[in-house]
């Protein structure tokens, strides 16, 4: 771990103490903003975890997400939150599979073009059963947990991502994912399995994204096809990540902080332009910041290295 | 007779109308070096492509130590123990040049990854005379030194069979004498290459055997002296210019 990791994790441990206290000091609007901060954090953090290493735009988080919702709307009956949630991440991860399989062997432009059709896919096949074995489009969520309680849950899941997203870095598939992001055809004549290391990768992404999913299930009390599955937050969350930057797993941080902030002030004061916003923060952020805020952290750290090196040449 | 390591019969690519590799057949046995030569666009490349499973053969069988590869992917075929060297260099450019060397033993034949990896690979470096400059990024990298990188990169998935293609390519006369030894060492610590080359200096000190193809078809095969004076290979040669 090089010194500049070390200071990132004090970092980030102090931020998570403060946030943990967060919940005791405000309520209301502040908590819900928060809460929302937190939210995007997970599902920019683990969409980075997939296509941070190999560069394949994923518009599935919508699909992730809803599926997250409807394991809590579903399993709270029988089965305490936490396990919901986890029931969540497994059927996040087993459709991230199952569409992996078919998918991750299609080229880049294919595959985002899939991944969009699948929030919608997924939302057909769920009215469908609905209306098929239960009769109803809708399903309450009844539970007791407040907006501070979702805001602990979404930190623990947070540290888990970036846990994971640590370790996938230290082992070999974090190392054959960075091969395979140099130079595919050097890492299939490297013995490298280039499709099964990306479907592992969307597989561990996409349970972590439905984990998030299942989490924030009680703040829909009332959940149906339509609102849970909801095509704009994969665009926001492509947004977010690419403006903080998919190199490092901390990038996204540095998008969604702001982003979410702005976001929020724009959607309370002018409604009606929140699109047009998204849509100009996407052109900007594709032609004007290529690796992202941390991209340009990076590139300074490592100017301020370079001349130090090349000081003590000389 | 014991079984060829390597062993190709009636090779066949075609793109589109054009037959890159015209039935061709020949084998490699153990711990052989074995010259593949001939005039620009006479199939070299696409050849040692078909073997490393780079793009599939439209037709005919590759057999190592006996075994079919033609219809393994490249990952498997390196596992099986093909590895090998790029005419145009690939690097890992974002990487540094002892990660470059790591790769090539993670998921291959090798199978190495940990400390274990890092010295193998720092030990391959040291003998392309790379050990100085380890951590440096390869897009920072001389082309030649890049060129010593995917040597070190292919010896780090301990080969059965180690293909290169125009790897002296481009060398100064000094360089061009330390990479024939280089070559030379590594093929006497047992190890089988295919080389295609076409410093002529080079094929003559360091082949047993060549094969020689144009356009496409395998026109000559014996003992380098014996190749290199046969007036059908000197044609080919000669009606490139
Ligand atoms: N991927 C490819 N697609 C189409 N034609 C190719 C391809 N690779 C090689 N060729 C053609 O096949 C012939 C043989 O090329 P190559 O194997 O590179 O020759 P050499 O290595 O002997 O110079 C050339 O005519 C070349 O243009
Ligand atoms: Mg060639």
């Amino acid at each position: 771990m090089s010194r500049f990791e070390i200071n990132l994790m004090l970092l980030a441990g102090i931020a998570i103490t403060c946030c943990a206290a967060l919940p005791f000091m405000t309520e209301g609007f502040y908590l819900t903003l928060a809460v929302n901060i937190a939210l995007y954090i997970a599902l920019c953090t683990a969409w980075t975890l997939f296509s941070g290493p190999t560069h394949l735009v994923s518009l599935a988080t919508a699909a992730f997400f809803g599926i997250g919702i409807y394991a809590t709307a579903i399993g709270i009956e029988y089965l305490p939150f936490p396990l919901a949630i986890l029931c969540g991440g497994l059927a996040g991860a087993l459709f991230a599979a199952a569409v992996g399989a078919m998918t991750l062997r299609l080229s880049g432009v294919y595959f985002v073009i899939f991944t969009l059709g699948l929030a919608e896919l997924a939302r057909q096949i769920v009215t469908y059963l609905q209306t098929k074995i239960f009769g109803s489009i809708g399903l309450f969520v009844l539970t007791d947990h407040t907006e501070g309680d979702l805001f602990y849950y979404l930190l623990a899941l947070i540290v888990a991502i970036f846990v994971t997203g640590w370790l996938i870095g230290r082992s070999r598939l974090g190392f054959a994912m960075r091969v395979i992001g140099n130079d595919e055809l050097v890492a299939k004549h490297f013995g490298i399995e280039v499709a099964r290391s990306k479907i592992i990768l969307f597989v561990i992404s996409g349970g972590f994204i439905a984990m998030a999913g299942a989490i924030m299930a009680p703040r829909y009390a009332y959940v149906e096809p339509a609102s849970a599955f909801n095509a704009t937050m994969s665009f926001m969350v492509v947004i977010m990540a690419l403006l903080g930057g998919t190199r490092r797993l901390w990038g996204p941080l540095v998008g969604v902080v702001p982003f979410t902030i702005v976001t929020d002030f724009i959607s309370a004061n002018f409604p009606e332009h929140i699109n047009i916003m998204i849509g100009l923060a996407f052109l900007l952020i594709v032609y004007l910041l290529k690796d992202g805020v941390s991209g340009l952290i990076d590139k300074a750290m490592r100017t301020r290295r370079g001349t130090r090196l090349q000081g003590a040449k000389s | 007779m014991t079984t060829p390591i390597l062993q190709i019969d009636y090779l066949r690519k075609e793109f589109g109308g054009l037959v890159a590799v015209n039935d061709v057949s020949f084998a490699v046995a153990e711990g052989e070096l074995l010259g593949l030569i001939g005039p620009n666009g006479s199939g070299k490349t696409t050849t040692m492509n078909l073997i490393s499973g780079a793009m599939p053969a439209t037709a005919g069988t590759i057999r190592l130590d006996g075994q079919s590869i033609s219809e393994l992917t490249a990952a498997a075929i390196s596992r099986a123990g093909v590895a090998r060297t790029f005419q145009l260099v690939r690097i890992l450019p974002e990487m540094s040049a002892i990660e470059n060397v790591i790769a090539g033993g993670v998921y291959s034949r090798a199978n190495r990854w940990g400390p274990e990896a890092e010295t193998r690979a720092r030990e391959l470096l040291a003998r392309v005379g790379l050990e100085e400059r380890s951590e440096l990024a390869l897009s920072a990298m001389t082309y030649i030194d890049q060129k010593r990188v995917e040597l070190a990169r292919a010896l780090a998935a301990d080969p059965r069979l180690l293909l290169l293609d125009e790897w002296l390519a481009g060398l100064n006369p000094t360089e061009l004498q330390m990479a024939i030894g280089l070559i030379r060492s590594i093929h006497d610590e047992g190890m089988t290459i295919i080389m295609v080359e076409h410093v002529m200096d080079a094929i003559r000190s360091l082949c047993d055997r060549c094969v020689v193809m144009s356009s496409g078809t395998k026109i000559g095969e014996g003992a380098t002296a014996d190749v290199l004076s046969d007036p059908h290979v000197m044609a080919a040669y000669l009606g490139e210019e």
